[in-house]
């Protein structure tokens, strides 16, 4: 493990069935960067998301969180590894049966081991660092989506985690919305230094946070690109990807 | 993730200037891994019988500080009733005063009302209308229904009868083994039961009469439709409330589809086909129920059983049960369409439409029962 990397695979591949969906993928995250993972519909990116935090057992290769692989260790070492990265899903998963504080104090309850009001204290930060310090107390069903994904952040942010997973987080939102999750990263990445990294199609955020990106290939299901995302739009070789990054079909 | 504390070394040292500035000086971590014990010891640490009137915190020794640290002064801010200004950080590093930024030392101005009102009287208001409501839903409901039926009298084409045949199964067959094995025991209980009294008087024999009569005119129907809405009532509910909060319903509307007549006719005609025959086959059952114990314990010779079973009904008694064991199935049908087009909101709106539609048809096959009951003695 180099100075600098916190998150490692090594030639990891998927197979579901004859479908080989990922087939050696090799990269490196750095630490403190904003990584993005890029590719059409159907490419494996949110596969290859699903077992970077652990939710699936990859057919082959190696996932190293810090020094742990998740893929092979011991489950009390992965479980470890795990609890240095924080995720915010695709449609945010907050529980519904409780309000935004109840799900953002879940995991400092169940792991900081604060007494209840230092807990309510900092799911208070918690929820003025995504600006949702006044709807503590509704349901995950009364507030908006762009507020979900918010509230979803500040609960894997909860226990500052090292690294941050977020699955298409300006899906389903409106632009200015969206242009708002896209601040809010930086925002956590250059206050907290926190390693983000993003699976997205959304090409106004890729060129917003993005610092370096890859591209899986649709049939291929490896790495076709790799780079800061404006170089890959401008200069890269294949025309698959440049068509990718300036939003062009086929034929055009 | 975080190596474990030094133990023996102080987490921080107060020391008081004036009678009321206090200072607070921070060594090492001040962080997610020490503020669990900073929380504990340092509001008990401060001397309570003074009035504190300025703060400060020194950070001239601190190596790690985030959020969590934070925390531990605001918590020490609120539990001295400071305010803003009353607060001081002295010796503060660049990346020290990036997290202090994160942190509001002051109360948050909420501008939106809290929603929820502790009100007992507009919650028990609340409750009384969603009850009308609820009743007037049903009626909107059932009236629906009734001009589904004359529509698809009208176009008899729009009856899918594929999916009641799909129904027909799924409440049906597939549910007659476990009503028969219910029923199985529940004859073989009766039988037993009942012999213990009527062997007293030498009256083995009537332990066919009634087992048979009991099952074809009460208990069948009744335990059938319990079965059929507890298996088959929660399915239609958590079905149908699926597709509602998932806009399915919506989507049938949009193109010109009538969802009742899409989703709630296959499934009531459906169950109205198929329960009868289930209540047939329940009878069925519990007299074989009724034989074994008759044959093995009894001495009756199985012959004289059924004999004795078929001569204690008439074809009033059948038809009677099997009348009531239409009405029941009607009753489950609807009532599990009726729960799943009500629900409202997310994946919990599933769960209690399908436990109220099991909870309200078992109710109303009760009720309906005893009418049935009512009817039968001024007939």
């Amino acid at each position: 493990m180099g100075a600098h990397d916190i998150i490692r695979v090594e030639n990891l591949a998927v197979v579901y069935g004859e479908d080989h969906v990922l087939d050696k993928v090799n990269f490196t995250v750095n630490k403190g960067e904003i990584f993005i993972i890029v590719g059409g519909s159907g490419s494996g990116k949110s596969t290859l998301m699903r077992h970077m935090i652990g939710l699936e057992q990859p057919a082959g290769g190696k996932v190293f969180i810090g020094d742990t692989d998740i893929a092979t260790s011991g489950e009390k070492a992965v479980s470890l590894a795990l609890r240095r990265i924080g995720v915010l899903f695709q449609a945010s998963a907050l529980l519904g049966s409780m309000t935004v504080a109840e799900n953002v104090a879940l995991p400092i309850t169940e792991f900081s081991g604060l007494p209840a009001e230092a807990v309510a204290a900092m799911v208070q930060i918690k929820l003025s660092l995504v600006s949702l310090e006044c709807y503590g107390d509704h349901l995950p069903s009364e507030i908006s989506g762009g507020m979900k994904k918010r509230a979803g952040l500040a609960r894997a942010m909860a226990l500052n985690p090292d690294i941050l997973f977020l699955d298409e987080p300006s899906a389903g939102l409106d632009p200015v919305t969206a242009a708002e999750i896209d601040r809010l990263i930086l925002h956590i990445n250059q206050t907290l230094g926190t390693t983000i990294v993003i699976v997205t199609h959304d090409l106004d955020s890729i060129f917003a946070v993005g610092q370096r990106a890859i591209m899986l290939g649709r049939k291929t299901g490896n790495i076709i690109a790799r780079g800061a995302p404006a170089d890959l739009r401008d200069h890269d070789p294949d025309p698959e990807v440049r068509r990718f990054f300036t939003r062009r079909p086929p034929d055009a | 993730m975080h190596p474990p504390l030094p133990s023996g070394k102080p987490l921080f040292e107060l020391q008081q200037e004036d009678d009321n500035i206090l200072t607070v000086v921070l060594h090492g971590r001040a962080d997610i891994t020490t503020a669990p014990t900073l929380i504990r010891q340092l509001p008990a640490a401060v001397p309570s019988d003074q009035r504190i009137q300025q703060l400060k915190v020194n950070f001239a020794n601190v190596t790690q500080f985030d959020d969590y640290g934070a925390m531990v002064v605001l918590r020490l801010v609120q539990i001295l009733q400071l305010n803003h200004d009353q607060l001081s950080f002295v010796n503060l590093a660049a990346d020290h005063e990036k997290t202090l930024a994160l942190v509001d030392f002051g109360q948050p101005d909420c501008r939106i009302p809290s929603h929820k009102s502790g009100n007992l009287i507009v919650h028990l208001g609340d409750a009384t209308i969603s009850v009308f409501r609820g009743g007037a839903f049903f009626i909107e409901f059932i009236g629906a229904m009734v001009f589904s039926l004359l529509r698809v009298f009208r176009r008899p084409r729009s009856f899918r009868a594929g999916d009641t045949i799909a129904y027909m199964k799924t409440t049906g067959v597939d549910a007659l083994p476990v009503v028969g094995l219910i029923t199985f025991l529940l004859g073989l209980i009766m039988a037993f039961m009942s012999s213990l009294q009527l062997s007293q008087f030498g009256a083995n024999l009537y332990v066919a009469s009634l087992v048979s009569l009991a099952m074809v005119s009460e208990l069948g129907p009744i335990m059938t439709a319990i079965v059929v809405a507890g298996r088959s009532g929660s399915a239609y509910a958590a079905e149908i409330s699926t597709m509602k909060i998932s806009e399915e319903i919506d989507a049938l509307v949009v193109m010109g589809f009538d969802p009742n007549v899409f989703l709630v006719l296959p499934r009531v005609v459906a169950a109205m086909v198929v329960v009868p025959l289930l209540t047939v086959f329940a009878s069925i059952f519990a007299v074989a129920g009724g034989l074994v114990i008759g044959v093995l314990m009894l001495n009756l010779s199985p012959g004289a059983y059924i004999n004795q079973s078929l001569d204690a009904l008439t074809l009033f008694e059948v038809m009677w049960g099997l009348s009531k064991s239409v009405v029941f199935a009607l009753l489950i049908a609807l009532t599990g369409c009726f729960r799943g087009m009500q629900a409202r909101g997310g994946a919990a709106a599933v769960g209690s439409a399908a436990t109220s539609a099991v909870v309200t048809s078992i109710f109303l096959i009760i009720l309906f029962d005893s009418v049935f009951a009512v009817i039968r003695s001024y007939w």
